[in-house]
């Protein structure tokens, strides 16, 4: 090797160490547990994952964190928890004392949540849920101060419904004739005990109601009873299969209603396209400001990086509660999990899904109840308080 | 009539769900606990097919099958007859092939996540009603329905008529007696299990026009497969069926007349009544 070959390439090897040193700035270990198998599976894979990778690569790609000057690249350690409570809490134990994360996001979905909570709150990680939904926020709020909701509560998300039909009824559109139906689990019980009298202060009549349970392969007896019943709106407090199965079935028994409300997943992209174009005016829980340009941003930098179409509704809460954790270590230049829990805790945040702000139980008041698919987009309709509301289209026939 | 129709089409899934186990299980003695799975693969496969190449469900049961076939095959040459030969009893087979074929499972969970994604999988097709007296029912049920008619019919008809289905029943009766009488029984056990597979995978095609999939959705048709074939009796095609149509019509009938919320609690206390009155199910066998 001639000496001036030798030189260049130990000149460029120097060059190389001392970008490498420049570039391999400190790392900062978030944690990240949540189903990759198990019942939610299929609810975390839509919003929870393509979220973490979507964070991680947004964070990184503008060179990380940036802490009082440090600049900090974000490393996810991903844990699946099998949708398995027990699974979740050893999942956040492990992160806290074994991988030493700096900060752990929040579980999937409200019963994985609660369990965690506890583990969270031992090891001082503030909590800021994303799709935990409990009337319960107070007295979870109380004895962990670190948990923070952002989703909404169960009751909301009822009486949401009742408003958009007694709105309906209000304009003439809609008779007074209701058939409410739910999964017989947690979720879908409590919104139905929530929905019931809320919908008969506003005046309908309940003239169908039943549970079915989950996991029910044949719902035709369901959409058959209800539609005996001649309503003008179906009500349906589900889960993912029969909100599919539900709306099957509809279409077959053209149910011929005005308002036809599914719950969990008629936000999600795979709704639209199970259903074409008799997904047109479903009703469905949640909903976001679709017109909202840092929200079609966040659809297409989604869609980009992660090869999926974020859902509706919890996708862009999920992405807006890692904004929350990225803008208080930034603004409070620390990496301290006190000094940022008490940043969160006492100061508003402007996310992709617009202003999140805190009540008195850490809980975010204003969110999306009930949206609708037009078009191909689907649009909240209804909230706590949120801008960007359209109005409610009718139902109208399955074609 | 319509609680009779309704039920007998929700059987005509469970048969589907089912037969494949109790060929599995009944034949070649290998309680698949993976079966569900198998069934999911196949309803991806509908979907993929339908969404990529509209390619209609009725279309890739043709393709699925002998794919499936030959899948099934290779797990039982590969992973279960090193079991099948070292098992001293038929106690011991069961207890390897349900620990192994539930690993197997997670295997299973494990690509498809990987392959397909953790997605919900739903798509329409012949979701068109139909009128019989009076009442609607969906194309694609009844289409699922016909299909299980005649699987089931055709496989009645193989195990019974045709020779090699008559070793096959030979050796659900008896592994070691069959040997005797000439019967290669390893071959065999394998024939059945991967044919298990197929029908299982077709299952899973037909009922993905219908039932919304996931990745791990799976243990749920394990678990209704195996109370039906239960039920019905192991190593009988006749009580599989029976059972698949009797549960659909009870749950049908209790979801009509008293409350949808009592389809699971009606389904199980059948499946109580049956084994505390008869054991070896509608069909089966008393063991001696």
């Amino acid at each position: 090797m001639n000496k001036r070959l030798f030189l260049k390439l130990s000149a460029s090897a120097a060059l190389a160490l001392a970008i490498g040193s420049t570039q391999a700035a400190e790392t900062l270990k978030i944690g990240a547990v949540a189903p990759k198998t198990g019942g939610l599976a299929g609810g975390a894979v839509v919003s929870f994952w393509p979220n973490v990778k979507l964070w991680a690569h947004d964070v990184n790609s503008r060179g990380g964190l940036d802490v009082g000057g440090t600049r900090y690249m974000v490393e996810i350690i991903e844990y699946d928890d099998q949708t398995n409570p027990g699974e979740t809490i050893k999942a956040v134990q492990r992160l806290a004392t074994q991988d030493k994360a700096d900060f752990i996001l929040a579980p999937y979905a409200t019963g994985l949540n609660i369990a965690a909570a506890p583990v969270f709150a031992r090891y001082g990680y503030p909590m800021i849920t994303h799709t935990a939904i409990s009337d319960q926020v107070e007295e979870l709020s109380s004895k962990f101060p670190n948990m923070y909701f952002t989703l909404g509560g169960a009751s909301g998300l009822a009486e949401g419904v009742a408003e958009v039909l007694a709105a309906m009824k209000a304009a003439g559109d809609i008779g007074n004739r209701v058939a409410m139906v739910n999964v017989a689990d947690a979720f879908g019980i409590e919104l139905a005990e929530r929905a019931a009298p809320a919908l008969q202060s506003a005046g309908f009549d309940i003239v169908y109601q039943t549970s079915y349970p989950l996991g029910t392969q044949d719902l035709s007896p369901v959409v058959k009873g209800a539609k005996e019943a001649n309503p003008d709106a179906f009500v349906a407090f589900s889960y993912p299969p029969d909100t599919f199965g539900l709306t099957k079935q509809a279409v077959v028994e053209d149910l011929n209603v005005k308002a036809f409300y599914t719950a969990v997943a008629t936000a999600f992209p795979a709704y639209a396209g199970a259903n074409g174009a008799a997904a047109n005016n479903v009703l469905g829980a949640g909903g976001v400001n679709a017109d909202d340009p840092s929200f079609q941003a966040y659809m297409k930098r989604h869609e980009e990086v992660t090869g999926e179409k974020p859902d509706f509704w919890a996708s862009g809460m999920v992405y807006a509660s890692f904004q929350i954790l990225e803008q208080a270590i930034e603004a409070t230049d620390s990496i301290d999990r006190k000094v940022v829990s008490e940043y969160i805790a006492k100061n508003d945040f402007d996310t992709l899904m617009g202003k999140i702000s805190w009540d008195e139980n850490n809980n975010n008041s204003a969110y999306w109840t009930v949206g609708q698919w037009q078009d191909g987009v689907f649009k909240g309709v209804a909230s706590t308080g949120r801008e960007g509301a359209v109005a409610p289209r009718l139902k109208q026939g399955w074609e | 009539m319509d609680i009779l129709i309704t039920g007998l089409l929700l059987g005509g899934t469970y048969a589907l769900i089912a037969m494949g186990l109790n060929l599995q299980y009944g034949m070649s003695r290998i309680m698949n606990l993976a079966n569900g799975e198998i069934l999911v693969a196949g309803g991806f496969a509908a979907f993929w097919f339908w969404t990529a190449g509209a390619l209609s469900p009725l279309l890739t049961i043709f393709i699925l099958a002998p794919v499936a076939f030959g899948l099934n095959w290779l797990i039982y040459i590969i992973v279960l007859r090193p079991l099948v030969r070292r098992a001293k009893s038929r106690g011991q087979l069961e207890v390897d092939s349900i620990l192994t074929t539930f690993g197997l499972s997670f295997v299973a969970v494990g690509l498809m996540l990987a392959t397909f994604g953790g997605d919900y999988f739903s798509y329409s097709y012949m979701l068109t009603p139909v009128e019989i007296w009076g009442q609607t029912y969906a194309v694609n049920r009844i289409l699922a329905f016909i299909a299980a008619v005649v699987i089931c019919g055709v496989l009645y008809l193989w195990l019974n008529r045709s020779r090699a289905g008559m070793s096959i029943r030979a050796i659900a009766v008896s592994p070691d007696s069959s040997r005797l009488v000439g019967i290669d029984v390893p071959r065999l056990a394998a024939l059945a299990f991967a044919l298990g597979g197929a029908i299982t995978a077709v299952g899973g095609a037909l009922v993905s026009t219908f039932l919304t999939l996931d990745a791990s959705t799976g243990v749920i048709f394990t678990l209704k497969a195996l109370v039906i074939v239960i039920m019905g009796g192991v190593g009988d095609v006749r009580g599989t069926i029976v059972a698949a149509l009797l549960l659909g019509v009870l749950e049908t009938f209790v979801a009509r007349v008293i409350d949808p919320g009592l389809t699971l609690a009606a389904a199980y206390l059948l499946f109580i009544l049956i084994l505390l009155f008869r054991p070896q199910g509608l069909f089966g066998r008393r063991q001696s």
